[in-house]
């Protein structure tokens, strides 16, 4: 169990992180989503007191990192920037972490199997790929067999073979009854493997929240309709007191509807579908949304009509796109969501 | 998951990355819902995760072996060690050939194992900097204070460690210099009216006193692991290893050099104290050929204030070392 009460965090007259309060559970993955510079990895550096809090508090387990008497015991962190001296060999730099804990020193062996690195322990990690590198982190993170494992940005590097293994491992020490902390500025990538989400921007709090609910709250759902007479089918749905928007390639959206109540207007009216699905607006896009407000670094001089990405979701405004029209195709200024997905879709 | 559970090897589940879950369906961009598919986490234990491993209480002892494997497994200990035995033991034994030829070389019996160690020492002072900077430059110290967070006790185990390394090795090449000049330039006869010559004199023949034996290999051995645990204390107040490095070389030579360029009448009185306090000038006092003026120095008191001054520097780094950021 991690607390953070009012944690704020200045670099001079830069505020990194402002005034969080949440707490991190044991039994799940919870998920630390922000943009970057929101403020994600100094978060995780007050944790393990790297540095030290301008105001507020963080406690682990009730109590404040520093005065831990098995520290690698209660956290294990991977931290962003790689904390390796090239020079020693990964066995011994496992080795001499082990050391300062009164670790045992056959777990060095036992994790860097685990890790699949067994092979290079006594090579030295200047040479390492950026994967190698992160797995001898997470190696370092679970040498304790700590009740808290932190990760930030932990699959940056890995190969899609790795970025799978570190999901399942993240579910797995979970599902033990740890607290497993993870951060990463992509929401896909949390949805994969988090339960629970917590969503910063410029280092304020956006969402403390499961990651179902998450969900629920943040996705637009609609039917999409196609059909050889789309002016009928308009008419017919207009008729039945539906909204039906065209979109661009043609289809029907209707929002508030299910797929079923529509599959049976249609069979009604005799009206030849080729499609009818129920459809969801990605998390991404709910994400981008939610931090629209926040955005550090923005992409200000993407040219007209590029797909939409967080750059152009930070120049829109967040509350325009919430409450936009469905697939308003066409519109002098449609909400940036929009073409991104339009763009994803085809 | 029991606690009473003895640790034998792996932790069972731990041995390869777990299983893989049932294969995730594949989700394009607008249908599928990742996270919902693998919500069905369990239940969390109860109480949390207890581990099987045994653990211990951290204390000093833990810090000071973590750091003796530091220390000993990267390539900068083996190179800075090394080139430092082998620049005083190999320029004393240049040292002793040139001067065995001589009837009276003009100095102590030990003195000539100066020359290597005044180049030897900036060996020893690169290590104690590095020994520091370099967790500050790979980002090691991260990892370090997450291991141990206590950062006094880190500092204290980085100066122990390094301490006794670099004093054993330093003395232990001194001693072997001591040897070979002992035995080379032995038997050295005083010329006609050799009172006030220097040197210890038995009999007519040049010997080396106890005291001078002692200044020669222990002393001088204390002295330069002094400056390294000062670089050390430098190297931590930097946090940059060339700034230390440079920093520590202007503090051992300059004062010297400076005196070197003081030649007027005006200033003698400033160039006597530069000299008299030169870090060169205690360590050749140990050797009892001392640059300033008074010729009975030993170089002990010198060695004292040096240790006051590693002291201060190593409180001084231990106070920022709590307060920075890292
Ligand atoms: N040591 C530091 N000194 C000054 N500014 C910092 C420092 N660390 C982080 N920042 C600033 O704080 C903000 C948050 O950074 P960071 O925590 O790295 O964000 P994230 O990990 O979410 O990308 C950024 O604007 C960054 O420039
Ligand atoms: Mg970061």
């Amino acid at each position: 169990m991690i607390e953070l009460r009012e944690l704020t965090k200045r670099y001079g007259e830069k505020t990194a992180v402002d005034g969080l309060t949440f707490s991190v559970r044991p039994g799940v993955v919870t998920g630390f989503l922000g943009p970057n510079g929101a403020g994600k990895s100094t978060t995780m550096r007050l944790m393990i007191g790297l540095d030290s809090p301008t105001h507020g508090d963080v406690r682990i387990d009730g109590e404040h990192y520093d005065r831990m008497r098995e520290p690698l015991h209660s956290i294990g962190a991977l931290l962003e920037a790689k904390g390796v001296h090239g020079g020693r060999t990964a066995y011994n730099h496992l080795l001499c972490m082990a050391q300062s804990n009164g670790i045992p020193e056959r777990r060095v062996g036992e994790v860097l199997e685990m890790v699949g690195l067994q092979d290079v322990a006594r090579k030295r990690p200047k040479g390492f790929s950026l994967g190698m590198g992160q797995r001898l982190g997470i190696a370092g993170a679970l040498l304790g067999d700590p009740r808290i494992l932190m990760f930030d940005e932990p699959v940056n590097g890995l190969d899609p073979e790795g970025i799978h293994w570190i999901r399942t491992l993240m579910q797995h020490l979970a599902r033990e009854g740890r607290t497993v902390f993870v951060s990463s500025h992509l929401m896909s990538e949390m949805a994969q493997t988090a339960q629970h989400l917590i969503v910063i921007g410029q280092g304020r709090l956006l969402a403390d929240t499961s990651m179902n609910q998450f969900i629920a709250e943040n996705s637009r759902t609609y039917v999409r309709l196609r059909t050889p007479e789309p002016e009928r089918a308009r008419d017919v749905l207009l008729e039945a007191g539906h909204r039906p928007v065209t979109a661009e390639d043609g289809s029907l959206e209707v929002e508030g509807a299910r797929a079923a109540t529509l599959g049976e207007l249609a069979a009604e009216r005799r009206l030849v579908l080729h499609e009818l699905s129920e459809q969801r607006a990605s998390l991404e896009e709910a994400f981008m949304r939610l931090t629209a407000g926040s955005v550090e670094y923005h992409a200000h001089d993407l040219p007209e009509g590029s797909a939409g990405g967080p750059g152009e979701a930070a120049s829109g405004e967040p509350g325009e796109a919430a409450s936009g029209e469905p697939g308003a195709a066409g519109a002098p200024a449609p909400a940036w969501g929009e073409n991104w997905r339009k763009g994803q879709g085809r | 998951m029991s606690t009473q559970q003895q640790y034998e090897g792996p932790l069972p589940g731990h041995q390869a990355p777990p299983a893989p879950p049932a294969a995730p369906a594949p989700h394009g961009p607008q249908g599928g819902w990742p996270g919902q598919q693998n919500a069905g986490h369990q239940a969390p234990a109860a109480g949390g995760y207890t581990s099987p491993i045994p653990m211990a209480r951290t204390h000093l002892g833990h810090a000071l072996v973590s750091e003796w494997t530091k220390i000993r497994s990267v390539r900068s200990t083996m190179w800075t060690l090394g080139v430092m035995f082998a620049l005083v033991v190999g320029i004393g034994l240049l040292t002793a050939v040139g001067l065995s030829g001589d009837s009276y070389t003009g100095m102590p019996l030990l003195s000539g194992g100066l020359f290597g160690l005044m180049l030897g020492q900036i060996c020893v002072i690169t290590l104690g900097v590095l020994v520091i900077t370099s967790e500050y430059g790979t980002g090691m110290i991260r990892t370090t204070l997450t291991a141990c967070p206590r950062r006094g006790r880190v500092l204290l185990a980085k100066a122990v460690v390094f301490f006794v390394l670099a004093f054993v090795m330093t003395t232990l090449a001194c001693s072997l210099t001591a040897l070979v000049h002992s035995t080379m330039l032995s038997g050295q006869e005083a010329p006609a009216g050799a009172s006030g010559m220097p040197g210890t004199w038995e009999d007519g023949t040049l010997v080396a006193s106890g005291g001078e034996w002692f200044g020669a290999t222990v002393g001088a051995g204390l002295y330069v692991a002094l400056l390294g645990l000062l670089s050390l204390a430098i190297g931590a107040l930097l946090r940059h290893s060339a700034g230390a490095i440079t920093l520590m070389l202007g503090v051992v030579l300059l004062p010297l050099v400076m005196a070197l360029f003081m030649a007027g009448e005006a200033l003698a009185t400033v160039r006597e104290k530069l000299i008299e306090f030169s870090p060169l000038n205690g360590l050749a006092s140990l050797y009892r050929i001392p640059m300033a003026e008074d010729q009975d120095a030993t170089g002990w008191p010198l060695l004292g204030g040096l240790a006051c001054v590693t002291l201060v520097f190593l409180v001084l780094a231990y106070t920022l070392l709590n307060k920075r950021d890292v």
